[in-house]
């Protein structure tokens, strides 16, 4: 069971489904240079956003603590603790600020 | 459509700001063509706050209005440029610029001037007045070389500015005309309380006297001032704020109406004698055949102003709502401040002018304050004054005009002595809470919090007298919840995990989390805070299980995150104590790492720069030479600083550096709250600075004495002495009791400082709890700390021999050995600091 992110029409496996610690978070490299950051929460869905805290520019966010409000997962930017919705993107403490999202599916390796 | 009609606005104060914002809230901004100008350099500000700028307030900060406000209703503002002209047949303003504008509707809000008596001398250097930020800044350029200012005047703006020189450091003298201070505010016995605590601080108050001349040396400045009873008085400078009279010249100039004492006559709707020209503000005077110097009754007016014009607007512009008539008769003079310290207050009726009228008076030289009530025989209250102590203003003021529900005197007696403090539910719903917007005691209860009164009814902007009454009448939240997923505090998190046995944070949130978080994936704020609370408790490996979805970034690598995602790393170097070949170590890995070195303020050395695939292996260098984790990453003990003690140093009673490394040794790795600070200093000369820790020792010739609670940084705390002369033994059981008894009973992210401080009956109830074991708690607490001492393992040793653990220090999970391209360095000063510039390209690419 891997991972795997559309990345404009094709699907890009990123790692293997069992290398996500639920709550946590893991940095992949994308082919065109570019991190995302990939998480599973406590049900083992999957999300992805870019990695770049946009406060920082720190590639950070896979680093950063997830969390639910609402029953909308976020991460906090482990830097300045600013939330983003996982799903949307979009920062919860700055609504003029929006880190890229990632559809995700698993995939059979 | 016709061209829209143009407005245009003489005058940008806080009467103006507050048409504008009138007008815009009627949507009239628009339809219309609005124009503003402003004489002063800066757009409207709280000229009421104004002496808040030599408290540190920039004049920034005291600007009115949302910022964007002119831009995003298309308002013209023309800064420094006052109107010179108006041709009322033509219909046109002009400015000094030369600019000019045809007008539909004119507007004028000029304001006051200062006014300064016509004695010789008036205008020499070192003369100002009191009334823009321009006079602020000159006056506090030539205090720097004055000595000695005086002030002429003693009302309200008068005391403000002898406030202001006394707090530039100049000795100050405030000259007051009328027999007693603020003679319109206060009655006798309220100018003689005022007097004598103001004289208490230090300035010297002539009373009774006028200024008949300000005279000067032979190069213009002034050197003093003659007064009408014969007597001179030295002076380096002169401020004038003898009151103000209002600016209606330009309405003078094109034969509006103007009142014989000043000010332009206006009607009810504040219309000039010409109809389509508004007067509001301090250059009008209302039909009761007053001038206005207050802001409330100027902003009623802007308002009535503001109603009046979308009216007639609606009828030339159909579509425009038609609006209820509204009309300015009249205001009180109602005011609250607070002078040099001094609350004065006075409301209503202040000098008991009506027929029959009755007083009550409570007066306490002694403390400066003094207290009246005006009454009618049928016990209504009238009005009253308030120095000293005018903390029944906000209650009272509501109340004029009504029967208060207790007897006058019980409203102003001291506290204890049969005071009764009147609820705000006493008051009626139609009482007027905020006096400068005019907001009622219904129309905050409509809201529920502070920021949205703010914003609906203005309430509390102003002169904010009023907050403290508006807090009591919005509900209570009460909600000490540590966060939007737990109803409870740290401290009683703890106490459910430590009591059910609680081992996973899982199972705290499902079963005592707020509904509707239980099932979820808890929050940043919670979830640390229980991971430490879990190993507080447990003193496991931190990085195991589900607690490693629990700890923040640095706790989950083991070290501290810096600004562009890398890493610094704190070996432990307990007590300062270091060999010179783990020294060598340290400056070898730093080398060959290429990592920046800095000594920390914890006598340790801090290793900057590491990407997170690079710590398992410095630290393997590390470990095998004998370091282990310092903690620095942790809400944890960090160090134990030590000065060199007896061994070395001639003044030493104690060996220091021993107990400090035995300390650090015992205490290492200890979750808490927050961080922990520790010294120990070899005698009472305190070289190690224990008494701004945590907890810290100090040597006596006959043993230790221990000091809790201490702080450094931003609220510096000196700790304080809980027990004396300790044997070693005595020592470390105490610390044991404390540091527990800290970590069972802090909120989350609280000092020992702050939690000392809140802590109920203070030191003497923790000396009670860890001294005298009043609790019956003790034996439980040094059993946790035997547990944690010998459960204690290196974090860093077991993560570099365990594979899985190991197996996270990468910075790709897909690309394992690949470093990660966005973490790099520049040099600077012999070493190097992380390159900025590649963080601030949007998507870094490898390359």
């Amino acid at each position: 069971m891997t991972l795997q992110l559309r990345i404009d029409d094709s699907w890009f496996t990123a790692c293997d489904l069992s290398a996500l610690t639920p709550g946590r978070g893991v940095a992949a490299l994308l082919p065109d240079g570019r991190q995302a950051a990939l998480f599973t929460d406590r049900r083992g869905r999957a999300y992805a956003i870019d990695n770049r805290d946009p406060f920082s520019g720190a590639q950070v966010l896979s680093r950063g603590l997830i969390g639910s409000e609402n029953g909308r997962p976020f991460v906090a930017s482990p830097l300045l603790k600013q939330r983003f919705d996982l799903e949307t993107g979009h920062c919860l403490d700055d609504e003029a600020v929006t880190v890229r999202t990632f559809a995700v599916r698993v995939g059979v390796a | 459509m016709s061209t829209p009609p143009t407005i245009v606005v003489v005058g940008h104060g806080m009467v103006g700001q507050r048409f504008l914002e009138a007008l815009a809230d009627r949507g009239v901004t628009a339809k219309a063509r609005i124009v503003v100008l402003c004489e002063e350099p800066r757009p409207a500000y709280d000229r009421v706050q104004l002496t808040s700028y030599f408290s540190g307030r920039t004049p920034d900060d005291l600007a009115l209005g949302e910022p964007g406000f002119m831009e995003q209703h298309g308002i013209e503002l023309y800064l420094d440029d006052p109107a010179t002209a108006v041709d009322r047949e033509a219909r046109t303003v002009t400015a000094r610029s030369g600019r000019s504008f045809s007008y539909d509707t004119l507007v004028l809000a000029t304001g006051s001037y200062p006014f300064v008596p016509p004695v010789p001398g008036k205008d020499a250097e070192g003369c100002f007045v009191y009334r823009t930020i321009e006079d602020l800044l000159a006056i506090e350029a030539y205090a720097k070389t004055a000595r000695t200012g005086a002030v002429v005047g003693g009302g309200l703006l008068g005391l403000e500015a002898a406030g202001a020189l006394s707090g530039l450091g100049l000795a100050t003298h405030v000259v007051e005309f009328a027999p007693r201070l603020m003679p319109v505010q206060v009655d006798e016995g309220g100018g003689a309380a005022l007097l004598r605590t103001i004289e208490g601080m230090g300035l010297t108050v002539h009373t009774g006297v006028g200024t008949q001349a300000v005279t000067t040396d032979d190069a213009g400045a002034v050197n003093g001032m003659s007064l009408s009873d014969g007597s001179t008085l030295d002076t380096d400078m002169v401020v004038f704020s003898a009151g103000v009279r209002p600016r209606d010249q330009l309405a003078r100039d094109c034969g509006l109406s103007v009142g014989e004492r000043g000010g332009i006559a206006v009607d009810e709707q504040c219309r000039t004698s010409d109809p389509v020209v508004f007067a509001i503000g301090e250059c009008a005077m209302a039909v009761d055949g007053r001038v206005y110097g207050l802001v409330a009754p100027g902003y009623e007016m802007a308002e009535t102003a503001a109603e009046t014009i979308t009216g007639t607007l609606a009828e030339a512009f159909p579509g425009t709502a038609e609006t209820a008539k509204r009309a300015f008769t009249g205001a009180d003079m109602s005011t609250k401040l607070k002078l040099l310290g001094v609350d004065v207050a006075s409301f209503g009726d202040a000098h008991g002018h009506a027929e029959g009228c009755l007083d009550v008076t409570y007066s306490d030289s002694r403390s400066g304050v003094y207290k009246k009530l005006v009454v009618s025989p049928d016990g209504a209250l009238l009005g009253g004054v308030l120095v000293g102590d005018a903390d029944a203003y906000a209650m009272l003021r509501p109340l004029t005009g009504s029967v208060p529900p207790v007897a006058p005197e019980q409203l102003i007696a001291p506290a204890g002595s049969g005071q009764v403090t009147l609820g705000p539910s006493a008051l009626p719903d139609d009482a007027v809470v905020c006096n400068c917007h005019n907001v009622t005691k219904a129309q905050v209860t409509a809201c529920s919090t502070m920021p949205e009164v703010k914003k609906c009814t203005k309430a509390g902007t102003g002169c904010g007298s009023c907050v403290k009454l508006i807090g009591q009448l919005l509900p209570q939240t009460g909600d000490k919840g540590l966060c939007g997923c737990f109803p409870h505090t740290r401290a009683e998190l703890y106490e459910i995990v430590r009591t059910l046995r609680i081992t996973s944070y899982a199972e705290l949130l499902d079963a005592h989390g707020r509904e509707p978080a239980r099932g979820g994936d808890g929050c940043e704020i919670c979830k640390p805070t229980v991971g430490s609370i879990l190993a507080s408790l447990s003193s496991g490996y931190i990085l195991d299980g589900e607690q490693a979805a629990l700890q923040d970034t640095n706790d989950h690598f083991l070290a501290n995150m810096q600004r562009n995602g890398s890493y610094s790393i704190v070996p432990r170097i307990p007590g300062g104590e270091v060999t010179p070949e783990k020294l060598i170590v340290i400056g070898e890995v730093a080398r060959d790492f290429g990592l920046y070195t800095k000594i920390t303020g914890g006598q340790r050395i801090d290793l900057f720069g590491a990407r997170v695939d690079q710590l398992p292996l410095i630290w393997t260098r590390l470990v095998d030479a004998g370091f282990e984790s310092g903690h620095a990453y942790g809400k944890a003990l960090r160090t134990v600083k030590s000065c060199v003690g007896q061994t070395w140093c001639r003044y030493g009673v104690q060996d220091s550096v021993r107990m400090a490394i035995d300390l650090e040794l015992r205490y290492r790795g200890l979750r808490a709250p927050h961080k922990l600070k520790s010294a120990v200093s070899g005698c009472a000369r305190e070289c190690a600075e224990a008494q701004s820790k945590d907890f810290g020792v100090i040597a006596t010739a006959n043993g230790w004495n221990l000091y809790v609670g201490g702080n450094g940084g931003a609220t510096p705390r000196h700790a304080d002495l809980l027990a004396q002369d300790l044997s070693d033994a005595e020592l470390v059981r105490l610390i044991d009791r404390f540091l527990m008894f800290y970590i069972r009973t802090a909120d989350r992210l609280e000092r020992t400082s702050t939690w000392l401080e809140r802590l109920e009956g203070g030191l003497d109830h923790l000396r009670d709890v860890v001294v005298h074991d009043s609790l019956g708690i003790c034996d439980q607490l040094e059993a946790l700390m035997a547990a944690h001492v010998s459960g204690y393992r290196d974090e860093w040793a077991e993560t570099i021999n365990d594979p899985e653990r190991l197996s996270r220090f990468v910075s790709f999970v897909n690309a394992p050995d690949a470093p990660d391209p966005s973490v790099r360095f520049v040099p600077e000063r012999d070493q190097m600091k992380p390159d900025l510039t590649v963080l601030t390209l949007e998507g870094t690419r490898a390359g």
